[in-house]
Formats: C-alpha cells, sequence, structure tokens
C-alpha cells in the first residue's frame, strides 16, 4: 500500500506519475476520498511567494590583480558582509544603502537595498562593487571599483536562514492613534485593517505540518530554479499549538534553503520596498510532497477553511511581547476580503501572492511530469511536534546601562 | 457624450456656495465626486467626473471659472506596470476609491483606472514599486 521515494521516482522517470497541485488535491480527496487518493496520487505540489526577510546570497566574484582580501565591500551602494577570506562576499536581503533616509521622514520608503541587488543580479544586470582592503603580503591591493555582472560571477548562491513560515500572525491596529508601518504592510489605525502572509492552503510546510517528507535535502523550486533544503530555519519552532488536523495556529516551523542564483528568474526573487519599515525579498518557492501514505494524502488535502492563524495586535501587544491573540481566523475567511473582529469589519490585506504561489505549483507539477525533477529523500528530518524545541525570545544579562 | 474628470479648487469664500449644484443641473451633466475635502487653509477641493455633451461640459467649467472656482484637468495618472505587480494585496488597504481591489475568487489585485483618483497613496506602499505616475 505504502509507496516509497524510490517508486515514485521511477514512475517519473517513466512520465507516469500523478502530479497534482495542492488546490487540485482538495477536490481529488472530497470526490475520491483518502484511500483512493494515495493510491492515485504521487506527489502534490505546493507553493508560496511572499516577503521573506532572511534571505540573502554568497557571491565569490574572483581574485583581482594584485590580488585583494576585501574588508568592506558595496554592492550599488549596499553594504555587503566581507569578513570571509579574500573575495567572498554575503549580501542581505533587508540591508540598505549606507546615505538611505531610513525612517528618518517617516515613513521611510527603502526604495533599495539588498534584496534589489540579489533581483538585480538574476535579472543579467550590471552591479557596481566597491570594495576596501587593509592591505596584507599576499593581498596588497587596497581599492576596487567595478561591475559586476552574474555571469562572470564564480558561485552566486542564495542562502536563506528562514524562508518559507508555516502560517503566521494576522496583524491588527489596537490602540496606535495612526496608521501603522510593518513588515506585514501598511496596517489601519482602528482596526482598519488586518494583515496577513501566507498562502494557506498552497503553503509548502502546512502541507505536511510534522516535516515527514521535507528535511535536510529536500529538493525545492527556489527562484524558478531547483534548490535544496539545508537545514531548519532560524526560529524553527516546531511544538506550537496545533489544531486537531496537525496544522499549526501561528508561525512554526521555517526552512533554510539555497540555490543556484544563475538559474533563478527575476519574476520569482524580487527586491521589495516595505514602506516605514525596510528592505526585503519577495522569494517563491515551492515543495512536492511525496504521497507515501494515506497520512500524507489527508494532510495534502488540507483546505483553507481548516488552517487557523492569530490575530495579534502590532501596535502594542507584538512589539513588546505582551497580551494574548484577540482570537483566530481561518484562511478561508481571510481570504473573502474581510473578517470580523470586536463585532467590526475589518478589511484583509495580503502580502503573500496567492497568484503567484499557484502559479509555482503548477510549474513544479510541470516539471515532475515532464520528469526533469525527481523527488528527494530527506538526509534528516527536522525537529517536530515531538522534539522538545522551542523558539525562544533574548533572556538579557545587561552588561552596561547603555544597552537598556 | 463626453466624460471629463477635472480638479476643482474653491477658495473660502466658495465653500459655502452650492457650486457643483448648480454647475450639473444647469447643464444637464452626471456627475461622480471621487474626492472631496476642505483643507486646513479652509479651501475645497474636489476631483469630480462629469459626462455630459461636449459642449455643456465646457460650457459649465467656464461658468464655476468665472464663479471664482479654479478648475484643472486630472492630468497625472497612476499606472500599474503589469510585469512588476506580483498581487499580494498591499496596496488594495490604502486606496481610497476601492480602484484597487482583490477578485476573492481567483485573489488577483485588480486595478481600475476609472475609479482611481491619483491620489498615489498606492505608489509607495506597493513593495515591488508596481504603481507609477505617469504625466
Amino acid at each position: 500500500m505504502a509507496k516509497t521515494y524510490a517508486e515514485i521516482n521511477e514512475k517519473i522517470r517513466k512520465g507516469q506519475a500523478v502530479v497534482v497541485t495542492a488546490e487540485e488535491m482538495i477536490d481529488v480527496v472530497a470526490d475520491a476520498g483518502i484511500r483512493k487518493a494515495a493510491k492515485q496520487v504521487d506527489v502534490v505540489t505546493t507553493g508560496t511567494f511572499a516577503p521573506m526577510c532572511s534571505s540573502g546570497a554568497f557571491l565569490n566574484f574572483g581574485h583581482t590583480d594584485p590580488r585583494m582580501k576585501v574588508q568592506h565591500a558595496w554592492l550599488n551602494g549596499v553594504p555587503a558582509y566581507g569578513g570571509l577570506a579574500a573575495v567572498d562576499l554575503y549580501i542581505g536581503a533587508t540591508v540598505v544603502a549606507e546615505d538611505d533616509p531610513l525612517n528618518t521622514e517617516h515613513p521611510g520608503e527603502f526604495r533599495y537595498g539588498g534584496g534589489h541587488v540579489i533581483q538585480d543580479l538574476i535579472a543579467g544586470n550590471d552591479v557596481r562593487l566597491v570594495a576596501e582592503g587593509y592591505g596584507t603580503d599576499c593581498y596588497p591591493r587596497k581599492r576596487l571599483d567595478t561591475w559586476l555582472n552574474l555571469k562572470d560571477l564564480n558561485q552566486a548562491f542564495l542562502c536563506d536562514p528562514r524562508n518559507c513560515y508555516q502560517n503566521y500572525n494576522v496583524a491588527v491596529n489596537l490602540h496606535a492613534e495612526r496608521d501603522i508601518y510593518t513588515y506585514l504592510g501598511v496596517v489601519k489605525k482602528d482596526l482598519g485593517s488586518a494583515n496577513y502572509c501566507s498562502a494557506g492552503q498552497l503553503s509548502p510546510l502546512l502541507n505536511d505540518p510534522y516535516y515527514k517528507t521535507i528535511g535536510i535535502g529536500t529538493r525545492i523550486f527556489l527562484g524558478g530554479a531547483q534548490g535544496y533544503v539545508f537545514w531548519e530555519g532560524t526560529q524553527h519552532d516546531p511544538t506550537v499549538a496545533r489544531s486537531e488536523n496537525g496544522v499549526p495556529k501561528g508561525g512554526a516551523g521555517t526552512l533554510a534553503v539555497v540555490g543556484d542564483m544563475k538559474a533563478m528568474e527575476p519574476k520569482w526573487i524580487v527586491g521589495v520596498s516595505m514602506l516605514g519599515y525596510g528592505a526585503s525579498l519577495a522569494v517563491g518557492l515551492g515543495i512536492p510532497i511525496p504521497i507515501l501514505n494515506e497520512e500524507m494524502a489527508r494532510y495534502t488535502a488540507v483546505k483553507d477553511e481548516d488552517i487557523v492563524a492569530a490575530i495579534v495586535d502590532y501596535s502594542r501587544d507584538y512589539s513588546h511581547n505582551e497580551g494574548r491573540p484577540l482570537g483566530h481566523v481561518s484562511y478561508k475567511e481571510l481570504k473573502s476580503g474581510s473578517i470580523t473582529i470586536k463585532g467590526k469589519q475589518v478589511p484583509t490585506v495580503s502580502l503573500s501572492s496567492y497568484p503567484r504561489a499557484r502559479e509555482i505549483a503548477a510549474i513544479l507539477k510541470e516539471w515532475i511530469k515532464a520528469g526533469d525533477f525527481e523527488l528527494t529523500e530527506p538526509v534528516q528530518l527536522l525537529p517536530s511536534a515531538d522534539s522538545g524545541q522551542t523558539f525562544k525570545n533574548l533572556k538579557e544579562r545587561p552588561a552596561s546601562q547603555e544597552g537598556r | 457624450m463626453v466624460e471629463r474628470r477635472v480638479v476643482l479648487h474653491f477658495p473660502e469664500n466658495l465653500i459655502d456656495q452650492p457650486i457643483v449644484s448648480r454647475m450639473v443641473r444647469e447643464f444637464s451633466l452626471e456627475f461622480n465626486i471621487l474626492r472631496a475635502n476642505i483643507t486646513p487653509q479652509q479651501e475645497g477641493l474636489m476631483v469630480l467626473g462629469l459626462a455630459g455633451k461636449r459642449v455643456d461640459v465646457d460650457k459649465a467649467l467656464r461658468w464655476a471659472r468665472q464663479q471664482g472656482v479654479s478648475v484643472q484637468p486630472l492630468e497625472k495618472n497612476v499606472v500599474r506596470n503589469e510585469s512588476v505587480c506580483t498581487h499580494c494585496g498591499a496596496c488594495v488597504v490604502v486606496c481610497p476609491t476601492a480602484a484597487l481591489w482583490k477578485d476573492p475568487e481567483t485573489q488577483d489585485v485588480i486595478f481600475d483606472p476609472d475609479k482611481c483618483i491619483a491620489c498615489e497613496l498606492c505608489v509607495p506602499v506597493c513593495p515591488p514599486r508596481a504603481m507609477e505616475v505617469a504625466f
């Protein structure tokens, strides 16, 4: 009855695998039932497209003549981290240009940051590298100012420490006398909006709530190319409260992912500016889930109405780690355009693009059906609900008065 | 029939006059108030859509000018760069006229330029900066 990864891959190679998207799986299970669906379907594809702030890229641009050990570097004016050997850089998604006015005139626009540099590189645009070094016997050069292009880099890989959040908060503004500007967009005053960010029923980790098939080594769709999960994501928090169907009721699992930027497309890796908040990177990510057994068929048939998210006040509670969620609301309600909180009808705002998530799931399905993408069995599974692992806030041990 | 969108500035002494009402009645026009507010300096600002016979629209605007109202055509347009929009929905909440809205079925963000009053609030709110001002 149960299938193996090898059997599914054999079917993929023969062009016989039955692949459906997570949206389609809902109907398959509704029509055929769990048992038949588990037999019929081999793979369910998922997708998500949203700002994922904990993202970045490693770049190696090759040795200069004479050689140089880069200490400080800027890409299109945006600082990159050079504390790695000689000509390796890491550019983070949320870093902004050094002359960015930030929030001095609130709300700041944050028009260009690390995410935009990454998108520019993937789009094939030249990016200006300015670098400084202090000079050593073997690396004497101290200054560099040159154009770079992705095609000329030795390696360029997106390496995101935390992507693909399994569920997320719904932000509201209860207390502020003005609109507030957050990473979930503009949250209107007087409960004027409810801002959310998840693909819901299409989202990868909501279709594998206990990480039974998604783990270290899982091959994924990342930015239009094939990438991999390489670790649990930072802040991975598998022991949060879950609904009866196993789906976490708030932010829970996360993934660290990696992929070759040279194979990516700028449509799926998009630099974004969050008004009053900062720069970031919208990442397109999709994961195939093998239907090894009836349990996986059940998980992948999860519907928006069966996935709930916590409503959290971002005008005080979130910032000060206070209070409790105002309640929970399903993605079906969120996607309807408005929800009711405290008797008030509140318009909903999405930061996650469901149309793009749907496109990703469809592309991944086509790749697998065409035999271009085989599934990988994780070399190690991620800590799950039984791990006892939690995400802790910092317990401060003040080292000076200045840090207060 | 023509349709025209205009920005009307009312000086303080005209704020309590039924100018728009007389314009549409005397010149047989249809009107749609796209935006209206009174500034802290007590000036009135109204973005108005007018529809009627071309000659009547022209006459009505000429008459309004004679009353002391400044009339400017709505020249700026906000356009959406379709290749940049990711259909997330961040813009929907700030649009005062619901020119940007999310189709609950497809979850696509729809932009209806006819309802847009070029207030530009969506421009900096759009994460990938798909909304652009065109002159």
